[in-house]
């Protein structure tokens, strides 16, 4: 990067290639040409930033200023303004909250301050689809330091003594999952990354594949060498079209540098990645599972032992990796295994991803140490409740985790907390919720997600899930008793202890942790037939006050369905029978008349 | 459903995609997405021809189509629409955005309207949260979408579009 003088950065993540961020690339590339600059600014697309909500962001090099919300045609003033003049763009920079002075650097930003970035250390700084840029970033650096001063067994200690539990949700910790598959005897081994991220809401893998692709690579051909295996594969959900194409794209290149192929850095060591594709099924998320369907079976998951380390793919011996865990392993060895566990609590060493979205002010992508509190991530980092609402709870681990509320804020984010606290830590998805979320609804929600990928080979989860739900659904009608209660927690707790797999043991847990931390909203709903944040549709009736309604006519304007009638200035009337109970009158009224019973 | 009869080009397309993965049984997956890929969808007739050429059970064939998500036994929409069902568009209320596209083209999830022009899925989050609630046409992702927005949506498809390119079966 050293012959250009400036780097304009665009996000080319997901969510902000949704809001034209390759427009505001090609605007800037155009413009840059224009002025005559090509020679000393360069544009590069780059991964996710992270920071989603004010997306799409364009990072100026080396100043580091840091444009949100930036739309195509500002792509003339950036390059006239900042580039030529020299001149930062003040509309575009990001506010302070507090007291709406812009901050231009992003090391300034709540935001940012108390991230660490190791997992997400090149995302957004580096042009995933060329791999010079990843290796000026001391990327395959890992790779070679293993194959020509270590043995195997000495990189396989240095990752156990770093510490590192596998972030797919599990823990389980990583440097024993491969002496394990290290040890067994087999003429052919796999290394196998679990890139198939199924958690509704999460999307740190597909952040890091899109933004740092070679990390992942670079780590499975570690991987291939301390277990043996010259075969990897990544299973990846077909969802991910992106992702899909800058791991191939990564592939090929380095295939091209000879970092995957034959002889690796001229030693004997040999290591080849193809792709697998998912086919939208979350279950494949569990390992045995995902390794069926990789054989191109049904995804279903088989009783462990025999683990896959023993006995995996087309019955071979396979490592199965997440790919966060991968993505923290060249750094592992380049700084070694005492910088990661220096980071960390007692038994939760590094930092964890985490998808932090819903009714949050910064909707994004974060790393931060383990140890932090849920309060740091949801108050300084993730800004606090949206629209100054007040904090209810907030969601960990997926469908598999559950609800933790004000009492647990103060709680340090690691495995094991997680899991005494009734929640887990999951693949890093953090849904925040607050006061308006009816948590019975949520609990519903989740369970209609398992219902749906419950692979149906044993009867606790395909029948009993399905019970779960029926009983949540009357319950949300009005129609539950307070014996429905005990039921449910009796019923969780059997399909809890009798499951197959990791999906069916947890899928009670969304349940059982609401029951535990709301349980006021749950005899709400079936005793007084009333739900106190206004959500079950059956339960609610919206109503205008005659006394507090100017007549403005914004609600009547927007009700999608014309129930809404009323004279201008004069008190408005929602009509019942044909209200669909959208609640867009109660948003959008200004004067507090719309009230929901 | 009608028994429909595959067309000499279609049996060829997918004699053909069976063939690059080796008519490999352990590629059925590959294959499917492949097939699929070409065709819009994988009707029952096309199921019954891949089992043939990889030389396994058409019953194993079906298991898995019916088994992921991602793979279609009827023809979608012109444009499929789908509506992001992650837990963060679900908070930020995806429920009500789903139910007015329902009311408006008056058909149920998983269905197509009756000129074939829409039809309607859910989905598991397509990482966009930060856009929540999300709402795809095609590949086309609405971000902030408000149900009363939904009118003018459809309206954009509404007429005068292209149809995407596909192989008729």
């Amino acid at each position: 990067m050293a012959d250009y003088k400036m780097h304009l950065l665009v996000c080319g993540g997901t969510g902000c290639k949704a809001s034209e961020s390759e427009q505001i690339r090609d605007n800037l590339l155009a413009e840059v040409e224009n002025h005559d600059l090509t020679d000393e600014v360069q544009v590069v697309m780059t991964g996710c930033f992270g920071f989603c909500e004010k997306g799409p962001i364009v990072k100026v090099l080396p100043d580091n200023t840091f444009y949100v919300q930036v739309k195509p045609e500002d792509a003339v003033t950036i390059v006239e303004e900042h580039l030529v003049k020299g001149r930062q763009v003040n509309h575009l920079l990001y506010r302070d909250p507090e007291n709406d002075k812009p901050v231009s650097d992003s090391k300034h930003m709540d935001f940012y301050k108390k991230q660490v970035r190791i997992a997400l250390r090149n995302c957004g700084f580096i042009n995933p689809e060329n791999i010079d840029e990843y290796i000026a970033r001391d990327g395959y650096a890992a790779l070679a330091k293993c194959l020509s001063e270590q043995t195997p067994q000495e990189v396989i200690d240095e990752i156990k003594r770093s510490g590192q539990r596998g972030r797919g949700g599990g823990g389980f910790p990583t440097g024993l999952k491969w002496e394990i598959t290290s040890k067994s005897v087999a003429d052919q081994k796999y290394v196998v990354c679990n890139a198939d991220e199924g958690d509704p809401g999460a999307f740190m893998d597909r952040s890091i594949l899109e933004g740092d692709p070679h990390s992942v690579i670079e780590a499975m051909a570690i991987c291939g060498y301390c277990t043996g295996s010259s075969k990897g594969l990544v299973y990846i959900r077909a969802e991910y079209p992106l992702a899909i194409q800058r791991l191939k794209t990564a592939i090929t290149q380095a295939r091209e540098y000879g970092l995957l192929g034959e002889k690796i850095f001229g030693t004997p060591f040999c290591f080849d990645i193809t792709l697998r594709y998912g086919a939208g099924a979350f279950v494949c998320g569990e390992e045995t599972a995902l390794i069926h369907s990789m054989e191109g079976l049904r995804g279903e998951p088989t009783f462990k032992p025999p683990f896959p380390s023993e006995s995996g793919y087309l019955g071979k011996p396979t490592t199965v990796n997440n790919v966060e865990t991968l993505a923290s392993i060249p750094v592992i060895i380049n700084k070694g295994a005492g910088f990661f566990s220096s980071i960390g609590t007692e038994k939760s060493k590094g930092t964890k991803v985490f998808a932090l979205a819903g009714k949050i002010n910064n909707v994004g992508l974060i790393e931060v140490p383990m140890g932090t509190t849920l309060r740091e991530v949801i108050f300084d980092i993730g800004g606090g409740i949206k629209g100054g609402k007040k904090f209810k709870a907030v969601q960990t681990g997926g469908p598999s985790g559950g609800c933790l509320t004000n009492s647990f804020l103060d709680t340090p984010i690691d495995y094991d907390n997680l899991i005494s606290a009734g929640s887990m830590m999951g693949s890093g998805g953090m849904i925040v919720m607050d006061e308006d979320d009816c948590m019975v609804s949520i609990a519903k929600f989740y369970l209609e997600f398992t219902l749906d990928e419950s692979c149906g080979k044993c009867t606790p989860c395909r029948i009993g899930n399905k019970r779960l739900f029926e009983m949540l659904d009357k319950i949300t009608k009005g129609l539950g008793n307070e014996e429905d209660l005990t039921r449910l927690r009796t019923l969780c707790k059997v399909i809890k202890d009798t499951s197959l797999c990791g999906l069916g043991q947890t899928s009670p847990n969304p349940i059982l942790s609401t029951l535990d931390n709301f349980f006021d909203e749950y005899l709400a709903h079936v005793r007084d037939h009333k739900c106190p944040a206004g959500q079950c549709k059956s339960l609610v009736k919206y109503t205008i006050n005659n006394d507090k309604c100017t007549g403005c006519t914004l609600c009547f304007r927007n009700c999608p369905v014309g129930a809404i009638t009323g004279e201008k200035r004069s008190p408005h009337y929602i009509d019942n029978s044909i209200c669909i109970k959208c609640g867009v009158c109660y948003d959008k009224c200004k004067f507090d008349a719309v009230s929901v019973s | 459903m009608p028994k429909i009869k595959l067309s000499q080009r279609t049996i060829e397309i997918v004699k053909e995609i069976c063939s690059t993965f080796e008519n490999n049984e352990g590629e059925l997956i590959n294959v499917l997405h492949e097939a699929q890929h070409k065709l819009g969808y994988l009707p029952a007739e096309v199921q019954e021809l891949i089992a043939n050429e990889l030389n396994m059970s058409v019953a194993k064939v079906y298991g898995v189509v019916t088994f992921y998500s991602f793979f279609n036994m009827i023809p979608q929409g012109e444009f499929p629409i789908s509506v992001c069902m992650g837990t963060a568009c679900y908070v930020r209320g995806a429920e009500q955005i789903l139910h007015e596209i329902k009311r408006q083209l008056n058909i149920e999830v998983g269905q197509s309207t009756p000129d074939g022009k829409f039809s309607l899925n859910c989905l598991r989050c397509v990482g966009a949260c930060g856009l929540a609630p999300v709402v795809m046409v095609g590949e086309k992702v609405y971000g902030r979408v408000a149900p009363q927005q939904i009118r003018k949506i459809i309206a954009e498809y509404q007429e005068g579009c292209v149809r995407p390119e596909r192989h008729e079966m």
